[in-house]
């Protein structure tokens, strides 16, 4: 249990330095950036304290905030995330219980890759929503939730296939 | 009360999530109002240091590009000391001297930069030690960059010009027909200058400069080339595309200039407004 805990102490920290030390610089085609600290909700443990894991949520998404100087963009699309996860979950793994032993680089492929997508993507439309915030740039909005996306979930299903062996 | 309490304990993960997305939202609510200065900045501590660290590592990594800019700047400033009594056309250059010291500039370094967001900040390695306000111009050898906001003792936050939520008021070099300046959030090599009058003579090419309206920037700062042109709906006001003489993203020597008259100005204008 332990080793799970500071697991996901470490894996906090070397997200935002990731993400504000280098990821936040890519600008791949002018404007473009993989955010992969989504990565920490997608495998932050599935039989959790609800309340903690919110609470993680927005202390993550705020540390990010105050490095890029965005308000609370990231903390509110990730407080949203955390907030919705069971349901997702829920939708892609099909009844929950027998999914809560199981690592998860074992579920098999398929479901977990639709469980990054929408984990992805509804974060990153919060998001964005909250970058613009108007309504007259809808189309901004939705251009840049899905190139983030797509270059996001590439990013998480690398880093988990390049990371499972040592976590097994 | 029972009943309360229980619905308290029942409803409390989203209870809690209401609450941290409220907060959120507030945080959010307060970047998109120019006036009020924010909780959550880069200009702290933390996040500043970290930064500065950053930028000490790749700050070698473009060294040439900056000497080269340097050098021409010099060039230029060697130019102006020769011909120190003919008038310079390069306005960002004024004698601060000749100028009976109303504008003083301070040489800062951006250590941390944003151009893809449509609000997008900087930071600075200048604060109030260095006796740097809210509010000031900051521009760069080739024309202006932002405002100062949120300060801290060793660091401050430009709003870039690439901001939704600030706009200042700019001019034909040539005429002294005005217009106001605002991002449409697209592409950061282009700003858009709306509320010109039809009346104005605009041709593709022509130069666009601060007009020295505000407190803030000096008159006949540098902005950028007219790239592109159209009435707007109602054909009373020209919508202008401007070409940016500034490579916003590619910053690194800026310049915040303080204007030692803005109090009495802004005392001025706010008896008028009583």
């Amino acid at each position: 249990m332990n080793s799970v805990i500071s697991q996901n102490i470490t894996r906090f920290f070397l997200l935002v330095l990731i993400q504000v030390g280098i990821l936040n610089h890519i600008n791949f085609l002018g404007d473009i950036n993989p955010y992969l600290y989504v990565l920490f909700f997608v495998l932050y443990p599935l039989r959790n304290n609800r309340l903690l894991f919110i609470f993680i949520a927005f202390l993550l998404g705020l540390s990010i905030d105050m490095f890029s100087d965005t308000g609370g963009i990231h903390a509110g699309a990730s407080v949203f995330l955390a907030y919705i996860r069971p349901l997702i979950t829920k939708f892609s793994f099909g009844t929950l219980n027998e999914f809560y032993s199981v690592k998860f680089s074992n579920i098999d492929f398929i479901k977990r890759f639709t469980y990054i997508c929408i984990m992805v993507l509804i974060h990153h439309i919060v998001l964005f929503s909250l970058e613009y915030f108007s309504v007259v740039h809808v189309i901004t909005i939705l251009k840049h939730t899905l190139l983030s996306s797509i270059f996001t979930i590439i990013l998480i299903l690398l880093t988990t296939i390049i990371f499972r062996k040592s976590s097994k | 009360m029972q009943q309360i309490v229980n619905f308290f304990i029942r409803n409390k993960a989203t209870l809690l999530f209401l609450l941290l997305f409220g907060l959120s939202l507030i945080f959010t609510i307060q970047t998109h109002s120019f006036q009020k200065s924010r909780f959550i900045h880069s200009a702290n501590f933390l996040s500043g240091g970290v930064y500065n660290t950053t930028n000490n590592i790749s700050k070698y990594f473009d060294l040439k590009e900056e000497n080269t800019k340097l050098q021409e700047e010099n060039a230029r400033l060697r130019a102006v000391v020769f011909n120190s009594d003919v008038e310079t056309v390069d306005p960002i250059y004024i004698d601060s001297t000749s100028y009976n010291k109303q504008y003083l500039i301070t040489p800062a370094i951006v250590i941390n930069n944003s151009y893809t967001k449509g609000n997008n900040t900087l930071l600075i390695n200048r604060g109030l030690n260095d006796s740097i306000e809210a509010d000031l111009g900051v521009i760069s050898s080739k024309g202006i960059v932002g405002v100062t906001r949120n300060l801290n003792s060793k660091y401050a936050t430009v709003l870039s010009i690439l901001n939704n939520n600030i706009s200042f008021s700019a001019k034909l070099k040539q005429s002294n027909h005005s217009g106001s300046i605002k991002w449409n959030t697209k592409d950061p090599r282009f700003i858009q200058l709306t509320e010109m009058p039809k009346v104005a003579p605009i041709k593709k090419g022509d130069t666009i400069v601060t007009s020295g309206r505000s407190s803030i920037f000096p008159k006949n700062i540098p902005i950028g080339t007219i790239a592109n042109f159209k009435l707007d709906i109602a054909e009373n006001f020209y919508i202008i595309d401007v070409l940016l003489f500034n490579d916003m993203t590619s910053l690194d020597h800026v310049y915040v200039i303080k204007n030692t008259d803005k109090k009495l100005i802004n005392n001025l204008i706010q008896q008028e407004n009583e």
